[in-house]
């Protein structure tokens, strides 16, 4: 098998990966992590730290990424040393900590690793416009328009009180949107996750303050990668 | 005697409203009352809610909480509760009720409705701004001093349990120093026994809007730990903000008289309930009564197959 880096490097460097080629390597990479311990890593985003501006600040990702993300991945780092969970890949650790609702400690940094990783991997710069291909013909047919489902996403994503997350999901073959609060995911309910937006303060208070209905709107319009919410479903299709 | 505590309370200066209907409640209770249910009272304010502005300039708390801070905790977060709760209740039964009345009703035991996020949260608020003022912090003294030496051990003790609720409250919520008046955790249940040892400071914590107050606490003191109320003057750093607003914002004047508020109140219902004790032993059935039950006449019970 390829190493982990030509894999993660493929699966990132180019803009024209097709679909079917980035669920072989992305499984391959799945398949992988589950194989080994992990370590628990601070991934960095897929792009440069300024690289979203204007809609999402180098300050945010400054602060989001390199103090709350990489707090989360340092916490669950001491909380898993020494335990059963240590050596076990991330998704496992959240799985077994979830402990079917009644969390154990580890489980909110583990989970909250996660969800970030998976948030900075659903934008991208110049992102915005609409899905294209399947996933669109899913969406219509799910939502009845693009236009329906964003506004599902967006009163999810409104609504969700203090803090949390707003998903887009496939689930027994359909698209839905769900929201979860603080560092709960839909993968503790078995869904594949295919979009997230992370609507804790801490994610938009720097660059819009109480606004969230203004931020919700930025990412969908400028910031959400349609690709990687693509490349999610072929894989999720793949695994149903 | 009670009746003028409850009185010199009302006209302290730095009263929040929730404290003011609590108090003036106390003045109508019904002794026939059998459980303490709060209902709005003729005379007091129950018109739409107010944005209760802080009681101390926006400016004022700097450079500890700076002015931007309250610009938008207060002028839009507070505000926008206000605003919302005001849309969700006009026109129902909610309206015209005290903010604690609907806070109780949208509880709704744990099944909260629609109206209780925003109507907790606007009191959460108000409490919070009148938790803090210019040149806080310092050290508690009298009353409050000798409770918490005794409840925590020493006002050290007490930090230290504050401070570690307000770090490990994940996501948004709330942190409190609250008047416990029960021995026994079930809301509603009476200790058949009080003694001042049940009555105990507590250190609790709550997610989002929840507030003591569902717990039928008596709240003395509160910390916003949701991220709006920190992040414009420290980030990430909560632990900072905790510090700052314990050594630095705190007003240990309006602790202890939340504490006086409190004492009399529990004082005052630990009495009534005592008066409906009284009054029922009086009701009890005398042996003459029993022709009530067993009918003037025995034939009434023969078997009518006889």
């Amino acid at each position: 098998m390829a190493s982990v880096t030509t894999i993660v490097s493929q699966l990132t460097s180019s803009a024209f990966l097709p679909a079917t080629e980035f669920c072989r390597l992305s499984q391959s990479l799945l398949h992988w992590s589950q194989m080994q311990g992990p370590g628990i890593d601070l991934k960095p985003p897929p792009y440069a730290l300024d690289a979203l501006e204007p809609h999402m600040s180098k300050d945010t990702l400054e602060y989001h990424w390199g103090k709350h993300h990489r707090g989360y991945v340092n916490n669950l780092k001491k909380q898993i040393e020494g335990t059963e969970l240590d050596g076990m890949s991330l998704e496992n650790i959240i799985l077994a900590s979830y402990n079917k609702g009644d969390v154990l400690p580890a489980f909110n940094n583990a989970a909250q690793v996660w969800n970030h990783d998976f948030f900075w991997e659903s934008m991208k710069p110049g992102g915005g416009g609409k899905p294209s291909g399947e996933l669109l013909e899913l969406i219509n047919r799910d939502f009845g328009s693009f236009e329906s489902l964003i506004k599902e996403f967006t009163i999810a994503a409104t609504t969700q009180f203090g803090s949390g997350w707003a998903w887009l999901v496939y689930n027994d073959k359909k698209l839905e949107v769900v929201k979860s609060p603080n560092a709960i995911n839909p993968l503790v309910l078995g869904y594949h996750p295919l979009l997230t937006i992370d609507v804790w303060e801490h994610a938009y208070y720097l660059d819009f303050k109480n606004l969230r209905a203004d931020y919700i709107s930025t990412f969908l319009d400028k910031l959400v990668s349609w690709d990687a919410v693509s490349s999610r479903l072929e894989a999720a299709k793949v695994l149903e | 005697m009670v009746m003028a505590s409850i009185t010199s309370h009302l006209t302290s200066p730095f009263l929040s409203t929730p404290e003011f209907c609590r108090l003036s409640q106390s003045l109508h209770r019904s002794l026939r009352q059998r459980r303490c249910i709060r209902k709005s009272v003729p005379g007091t304010i129950s018109a739409s809610i107010d944005l209760k502005p802080p009681p101390y300039a926006l400016n004022a708390l700097e450079p500890h909480m700076s002015a931007e801070t309250l610009e938008y905790h207060w002028g839009k977060h507070h505000r926008g509760y206000v605003n919302n709760l005001n849309k969700q209740i006009e026109g129902t039964e909610l309206d015209e009720m005290s903010l604690e009345s609907i806070i109780s009703a949208s509880y709704n035991k744990g099944d909260i409705l629609p109206a209780f996020n925003n109507a907790a949260q606007v009191w959460n608020h108000e409490f919070f701004w009148e938790s803090m003022k210019p040149g806080g912090g310092g050290k508690p003294s009298g009353e409050l001093l000798e409770l918490i030496n005794r409840d925590f051990g020493s006002f050290e003790g007490l930090i230290h349990e504050f401070k570690l609720a307000a770090i490990t409250q994940f996501g948004s919520g709330w942190t409190w120093l609250v008047y416990k008046e029960h021995k026994l955790d079930i809301p509603n249940a009476r200790n058949p026994r009080p003694s001042e040892q049940d009555k105990k400071l507590v250190v609790v914590k709550s997610p989002n809007a929840v507030n003591p107050l569902v717990w039928e606490y008596h709240p003395l003191l509160t910390l916003d730990v949701w991220e709006h109320a920190y992040y414009l003057d420290f980030e990430n750093r909560r632990t900072d903000y905790i510090s700052t607003f314990l050594n630095k914002l705190v007003s240990w004047e309006t602790v202890s008289s939340r504490l006086e508020a409190a004492k009399v109140l529990v004082a005052e219902r630990e009495r009534e309930m005592e008066e409906i004790d009284a009054i029922d032993d009086m009701d009890t059935i005398e042996p003459e009564d029993t022709d009530m039950y067993f009918g003037s006449d025995a034939d009434d019970f023969a078997d009518d197959d006889e």
